[in-house]
Protein backbone atom coordinates (compact mmCIF):
# COMPACT_ATOMS: atom_id res chain seq x y z
CA UNK A 1 0.00 0.00 0.00
CA UNK A 2 1.09 3.38 -0.80
CA UNK A 3 0.74 6.09 1.47
CA UNK A 4 -2.08 7.77 -0.51
CA UNK A 5 -3.72 4.28 -0.31
CA UNK A 6 -3.62 4.46 3.52
CA UNK A 7 -4.74 7.84 3.30
CA UNK A 8 -7.80 6.80 0.75
CA UNK A 9 -8.83 4.04 2.66
CA UNK A 10 -8.62 5.72 6.43
CA UNK A 11 -11.15 8.22 4.56
CA UNK A 12 -13.12 6.02 3.37
CA UNK A 13 -13.45 4.07 6.62
CA UNK A 14 -14.37 7.46 8.27
CA UNK A 15 -17.16 7.80 5.51
CA UNK A 16 -18.56 4.86 6.22
CA UNK A 17 -18.66 5.41 9.85
CA UNK A 18 -20.35 8.75 9.24
CA UNK A 19 -22.44 8.19 6.83
CA UNK A 20 -24.07 5.08 9.10
CA UNK A 21 -24.42 7.03 12.34
CA UNK A 22 -25.31 10.50 10.54
CA UNK A 23 -27.74 12.04 8.44
CA UNK A 24 -26.12 14.15 6.20
CA UNK A 25 -28.36 15.10 3.41
CA UNK A 26 -30.16 17.54 5.34
CA UNK A 27 -30.24 20.52 3.06
CA UNK A 28 -29.38 23.96 3.93
CA UNK A 29 -31.78 25.26 1.74
CA UNK A 30 -34.64 23.84 4.10
CA UNK A 31 -33.20 26.38 6.43
CA UNK A 32 -33.05 29.59 4.25
CA UNK A 33 -36.68 28.75 2.97
CA UNK A 34 -38.12 28.01 6.98
CA UNK A 35 -36.08 31.37 7.89
CA UNK A 36 -37.81 33.35 5.45
CA UNK A 37 -41.26 31.90 6.02
CA UNK A 38 -40.65 32.86 9.80
CA UNK A 39 -40.04 36.43 8.91
CA UNK A 40 -43.33 36.33 6.93
CA UNK A 41 -44.97 35.39 9.78
CA UNK A 42 -43.58 37.57 12.32
CA UNK A 43 -43.92 40.33 10.26
CA UNK A 44 -47.71 39.23 9.75
CA UNK A 45 -47.96 39.14 13.23
CA UNK A 46 -46.76 42.28 13.83
CA UNK A 47 -48.86 43.88 11.46
CA UNK A 48 -52.09 42.30 13.33
CA UNK A 49 -50.86 43.44 17.01
CA UNK A 50 -50.50 46.65 15.46
CA UNK A 51 -54.02 46.96 13.99
CA UNK A 52 -55.71 45.14 16.77
CA UNK A 53 -54.34 47.35 19.89
CA UNK A 54 -53.16 50.40 20.53
CA UNK A 55 -49.42 50.25 19.89
CA UNK A 56 -48.13 51.01 23.17
CA UNK A 57 -50.43 47.93 24.43
CA UNK A 58 -48.18 45.12 25.23
CA UNK A 59 -49.82 41.89 24.18
CA UNK A 60 -47.92 39.57 24.69
CA UNK A 61 -47.95 40.28 28.52
CA UNK A 62 -51.79 40.81 28.17
CA UNK A 63 -52.69 37.29 29.50
CA UNK A 64 -53.70 37.74 32.50
CA UNK A 65 -56.59 39.88 32.06
CA UNK A 66 -59.74 37.45 30.85
CA UNK A 67 -63.11 38.33 28.67
CA UNK A 68 -62.16 40.95 26.61
CA UNK A 69 -62.28 39.58 22.98
CA UNK A 70 -60.63 41.79 21.00
CA UNK A 71 -57.23 40.47 22.58
CA UNK A 72 -58.56 36.77 22.12
CA UNK A 73 -59.36 37.56 18.70
CA UNK A 74 -55.83 38.61 18.30
CA UNK A 75 -54.86 35.61 20.23
CA UNK A 76 -56.60 33.10 18.36
CA UNK A 77 -54.77 35.07 15.10
CA UNK A 78 -51.78 34.75 16.44
CA UNK A 79 -51.75 31.09 17.48
CA UNK A 80 -52.67 30.71 13.66
CA UNK A 81 -50.47 32.43 12.26
CA UNK A 82 -47.70 29.99 14.18
CA UNK A 83 -49.53 27.66 13.43
CA UNK A 84 -49.43 28.26 9.83
CA UNK A 85 -45.57 29.38 9.42
CA UNK A 86 -44.37 25.96 11.15
CA UNK A 87 -46.42 23.63 8.71
CA UNK A 88 -45.14 25.74 5.84
CA UNK A 89 -41.45 25.51 7.48
CA UNK A 90 -41.82 21.99 7.91
CA UNK A 91 -43.00 21.22 4.95
CA UNK A 92 -40.25 23.39 2.82
CA UNK A 93 -37.79 21.62 5.08
CA UNK A 94 -38.72 18.33 4.14
CA UNK A 95 -39.16 19.05 0.47
CA UNK A 96 -35.98 20.33 0.31
CA UNK A 97 -33.83 17.46 2.21
CA UNK A 98 -36.41 15.14 0.52
CA UNK A 99 -34.88 16.73 -3.25
CA UNK A 100 -30.97 16.42 -1.98
CA UNK A 101 -31.76 12.87 -0.68
CA UNK A 102 -32.04 11.52 -3.96
CA UNK A 103 -29.35 13.67 -5.79
CA UNK A 104 -26.85 11.83 -2.33
CA UNK A 105 -28.48 8.50 -2.65
CA UNK A 106 -29.04 8.42 0.86
CA UNK A 107 -32.38 6.87 1.93
CA UNK A 108 -34.28 9.85 3.19
CA UNK A 109 -36.02 7.40 5.84
CA UNK A 110 -33.05 5.18 7.24
CA UNK A 111 -31.72 4.50 10.70
CA UNK A 112 -29.58 7.71 10.50
CA UNK A 113 -32.98 9.69 9.80
CA UNK A 114 -34.78 7.81 12.54
CA UNK A 115 -32.56 8.42 15.21
CA UNK A 116 -32.37 12.06 14.20
CA UNK A 117 -36.18 12.86 14.41
CA UNK A 118 -36.48 10.46 17.49
CA UNK A 119 -33.59 13.26 19.25
CA UNK A 120 -35.19 16.22 17.38
CA UNK A 121 -39.03 15.22 18.42
CA UNK A 122 -38.67 14.41 21.70
CA UNK A 123 -37.02 17.53 23.06
CA UNK A 124 -39.80 19.68 20.78
CA UNK A 125 -42.61 17.80 21.92
CA UNK A 126 -42.24 18.27 25.79
CA UNK A 127 -41.66 21.95 24.81
CA UNK A 128 -44.87 21.98 22.65
CA UNK A 129 -46.64 21.12 25.73
CA UNK A 130 -44.68 23.46 27.87
CA UNK A 131 -45.67 26.52 25.33
CA UNK A 132 -49.39 24.78 25.62
CA UNK A 133 -49.23 25.09 30.02
CA UNK A 134 -47.63 28.43 29.64
CA UNK A 135 -50.71 29.67 27.86
CA UNK A 136 -52.98 27.66 29.74
CA UNK A 137 -51.79 29.22 33.03
CA UNK A 138 -51.66 32.82 31.04
CA UNK A 139 -48.33 33.23 30.78
CA UNK A 140 -48.39 34.07 27.15
CA UNK A 141 -44.86 36.40 27.19
CA UNK A 142 -42.91 33.40 28.25
CA UNK A 143 -43.79 31.24 25.05
CA UNK A 144 -41.37 33.03 23.23
CA UNK A 145 -37.92 32.46 24.69
CA UNK A 146 -39.41 29.14 25.86
CA UNK A 147 -39.82 28.12 22.00
CA UNK A 148 -36.06 29.39 21.11
CA UNK A 149 -34.82 27.04 24.49
CA UNK A 150 -36.60 23.84 23.74
CA UNK A 151 -35.77 24.09 19.61
CA UNK A 152 -32.03 25.08 20.72
CA UNK A 153 -32.44 21.84 23.05
CA UNK A 154 -33.73 19.89 20.55
CA UNK A 155 -31.47 20.57 17.89
CA UNK A 156 -28.75 20.31 20.34
CA UNK A 157 -29.72 16.91 21.04
CA UNK A 158 -30.42 15.98 17.43
CA UNK A 159 -26.89 17.48 15.93
CA UNK A 160 -25.08 14.09 16.65
CA UNK A 161 -27.30 12.90 14.15
CA UNK A 162 -26.56 15.17 11.21
CA UNK A 163 -24.29 17.88 10.19
CA UNK A 164 -22.06 19.78 12.47
CA UNK A 165 -23.47 23.27 11.45
CA UNK A 166 -26.65 22.07 13.53
CA UNK A 167 -25.08 22.14 16.88
CA UNK A 168 -23.91 25.49 16.41
CA UNK A 169 -27.77 26.46 14.83
CA UNK A 170 -28.78 24.66 18.35
CA UNK A 171 -25.84 26.84 20.37
CA UNK A 172 -27.47 30.13 18.95
CA UNK A 173 -31.24 29.30 19.62
CA UNK A 174 -30.12 28.41 23.31
CA UNK A 175 -28.05 31.99 23.63
CA UNK A 176 -31.07 33.78 22.11
CA UNK A 177 -33.52 32.04 24.22
CA UNK A 178 -31.61 32.48 27.43
CA UNK A 179 -31.29 36.57 26.42
CA UNK A 180 -34.93 36.79 25.54
CA UNK A 181 -36.05 35.25 29.05
CA UNK A 182 -35.26 38.34 30.47
CA UNK A 183 -36.36 40.75 27.41
CA UNK A 184 -40.33 39.78 26.91
CA UNK A 185 -41.25 42.70 25.55
CA UNK A 186 -38.60 42.36 22.33
CA UNK A 187 -39.96 38.85 22.34
CA UNK A 188 -41.43 39.51 18.36
CA UNK A 189 -37.67 40.89 17.20
CA UNK A 190 -35.96 37.73 18.71
CA UNK A 191 -38.43 35.11 17.31
CA UNK A 192 -37.76 36.97 13.96
CA UNK A 193 -34.26 36.60 14.96
CA UNK A 194 -33.98 32.89 15.93
CA UNK A 195 -36.65 31.31 13.48
CA UNK A 196 -35.41 33.71 10.76
CA UNK A 197 -31.89 35.55 10.70
CA UNK A 198 -30.43 32.30 12.43
CA UNK A 199 -32.01 30.07 10.20
CA UNK A 200 -31.05 32.00 6.81
CA UNK A 201 -27.64 32.35 7.85
CA UNK A 202 -26.83 28.50 9.01
CA UNK A 203 -28.87 27.02 6.24
CA UNK A 204 -27.00 29.43 3.59
CA UNK A 205 -23.43 28.48 5.66
CA UNK A 206 -24.63 24.47 5.06
CA UNK A 207 -25.43 25.30 1.51
CA UNK A 208 -22.43 26.56 0.50
CA UNK A 209 -20.18 24.07 2.00
CA UNK A 210 -21.60 21.04 1.12
CA UNK A 211 -24.52 21.86 -1.77
CA UNK A 212 -22.66 24.19 -3.97
CA UNK A 213 -19.61 23.11 -4.41
CA UNK A 214 -20.96 19.35 -5.40
CA UNK A 215 -23.23 20.86 -8.15
CA UNK A 216 -25.72 18.19 -6.97
CA UNK A 217 -28.28 21.38 -7.64
CA UNK A 218 -27.87 22.59 -10.90
CA UNK B 1 5.43 -2.38 12.33
CA UNK B 2 3.82 -4.15 8.68
CA UNK B 3 2.67 -7.45 10.65
CA UNK B 4 0.53 -5.55 13.12
CA UNK B 5 -1.69 -5.00 10.09
CA UNK B 6 -4.99 -7.61 10.61
CA UNK B 7 -4.82 -10.43 7.48
CA UNK B 8 -8.93 -10.29 8.52
CA UNK B 9 -8.95 -6.95 7.35
CA UNK B 10 -7.30 -7.10 3.66
CA UNK B 11 -10.69 -6.93 2.10
CA UNK B 12 -12.03 -3.45 1.82
CA UNK B 13 -15.61 -5.12 2.31
CA UNK B 14 -14.78 -6.56 5.56
CA UNK B 15 -12.96 -3.30 6.54
CA UNK B 16 -16.10 -1.40 5.60
CA UNK B 17 -18.46 -3.95 7.61
CA UNK B 18 -16.49 -3.58 10.71
CA UNK B 19 -15.95 0.44 10.33
CA UNK B 20 -20.08 0.53 10.34
CA UNK B 21 -20.37 -1.86 13.12
CA UNK B 22 -18.26 -0.80 15.95
CA UNK B 23 -20.54 2.35 15.54
CA UNK B 24 -23.95 0.86 15.95
CA UNK B 25 -25.46 -1.21 17.79
CA UNK B 26 -27.50 -4.68 15.72
CA UNK B 27 -27.67 -3.90 11.84
CA UNK B 28 -29.36 -5.80 9.79
CA UNK B 29 -28.50 -7.39 6.44
CA UNK B 30 -30.07 -4.69 3.83
CA UNK B 31 -28.73 -1.70 5.88
CA UNK B 32 -25.50 -3.22 5.64
CA UNK B 33 -26.18 -3.86 1.83
CA UNK B 34 -27.08 -0.38 1.21
CA UNK B 35 -24.12 1.64 2.84
CA UNK B 36 -20.89 -1.19 1.49
CA UNK B 37 -22.78 -1.23 -1.96
CA UNK B 38 -22.19 -4.57 -2.47
CA UNK B 39 -24.03 -8.26 -3.32
CA UNK B 40 -25.93 -10.41 -1.30
CA UNK B 41 -23.29 -12.84 -1.92
CA UNK B 42 -20.21 -10.51 -1.71
CA UNK B 43 -21.97 -9.48 1.77
CA UNK B 44 -22.65 -12.91 3.40
CA UNK B 45 -19.68 -14.55 2.25
CA UNK B 46 -17.82 -11.51 3.86
CA UNK B 47 -20.30 -11.59 6.70
CA UNK B 48 -19.60 -15.60 7.25
CA UNK B 49 -15.95 -15.16 7.44
CA UNK B 50 -16.14 -12.70 10.18
CA UNK B 51 -18.03 -14.65 11.52
CA UNK B 52 -15.82 -17.71 12.03
CA UNK B 53 -13.21 -14.90 13.90
CA UNK B 54 -15.94 -14.46 16.30
CA UNK B 55 -15.28 -10.53 15.22
CA UNK B 56 -18.68 -10.15 15.10
CA UNK B 57 -22.23 -11.62 16.34
CA UNK B 58 -25.25 -12.80 14.64
CA UNK B 59 -28.85 -11.98 15.87
CA UNK B 60 -31.54 -14.36 13.83
CA UNK B 61 -35.17 -13.30 14.04
CA UNK B 62 -38.44 -12.80 12.59
CA UNK B 63 -39.83 -9.16 12.03
CA UNK B 64 -43.91 -10.34 11.40
CA UNK B 65 -43.22 -13.15 9.05
CA UNK B 66 -39.92 -12.05 6.92
CA UNK B 67 -36.86 -13.74 8.49
CA UNK B 68 -33.92 -10.26 9.40
CA UNK B 69 -30.71 -11.45 10.26
CA UNK B 70 -28.53 -8.79 12.14
CA UNK B 71 -24.87 -8.15 13.14
CA UNK B 72 -22.78 -6.18 15.54
CA UNK B 73 -19.38 -6.24 16.64
CA UNK B 74 -17.73 -8.05 19.32
CA UNK B 75 -15.36 -6.71 21.69
CA UNK B 76 -12.51 -8.78 19.78
CA UNK B 77 -13.69 -7.74 16.98
CA UNK B 78 -13.85 -4.47 18.03
CA UNK B 79 -10.66 -4.04 19.63
CA UNK B 80 -8.52 -6.17 16.62
CA UNK B 81 -10.35 -3.06 14.40
CA UNK B 82 -8.70 -0.21 16.61
CA UNK B 83 -5.60 -2.24 16.84
CA UNK B 84 -5.52 -2.65 12.36
CA UNK B 85 -6.47 1.47 12.25
CA UNK B 86 -3.71 2.41 14.87
CA UNK B 87 -1.56 -0.04 12.31
CA UNK B 88 -2.53 2.21 9.52
CA UNK B 89 -2.48 5.39 10.44
CA UNK B 90 1.72 4.35 12.09
CA UNK B 91 2.44 3.62 8.25
CA UNK B 92 1.59 7.24 7.30
CA UNK B 93 4.56 9.47 8.48
CA UNK B 94 3.83 12.18 10.50
CA UNK B 95 3.77 15.92 8.55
Amino acid sequence: MTQNDQLAELAHIRGLMDRSTRFLSLSGLSGVVAGAIAIAGVTLARYHITQGLAPDADVLTYGTERGYSPVDDLRLTLIMDAAVVLCMALLGAFWFTWRRSRRTGQYLWDASARRLMVNLFVPLGVGGVFCLALFYYGLPGLVAPATLMFYGLALFSASKYTLDEIRWLGVSELVLGVVALFWLDAALLFWALGFGVLHIFYGGLMYLRYERDSRENV
Amino acid sequence: MIERLNKAFESRVRLGIMAVLVVNEWVDHARLKELLNVTDGNLASHLAALEELKYVQVRKRFIGKRPNTSYRSSVTGASAFRAHLEAIERLIPKT
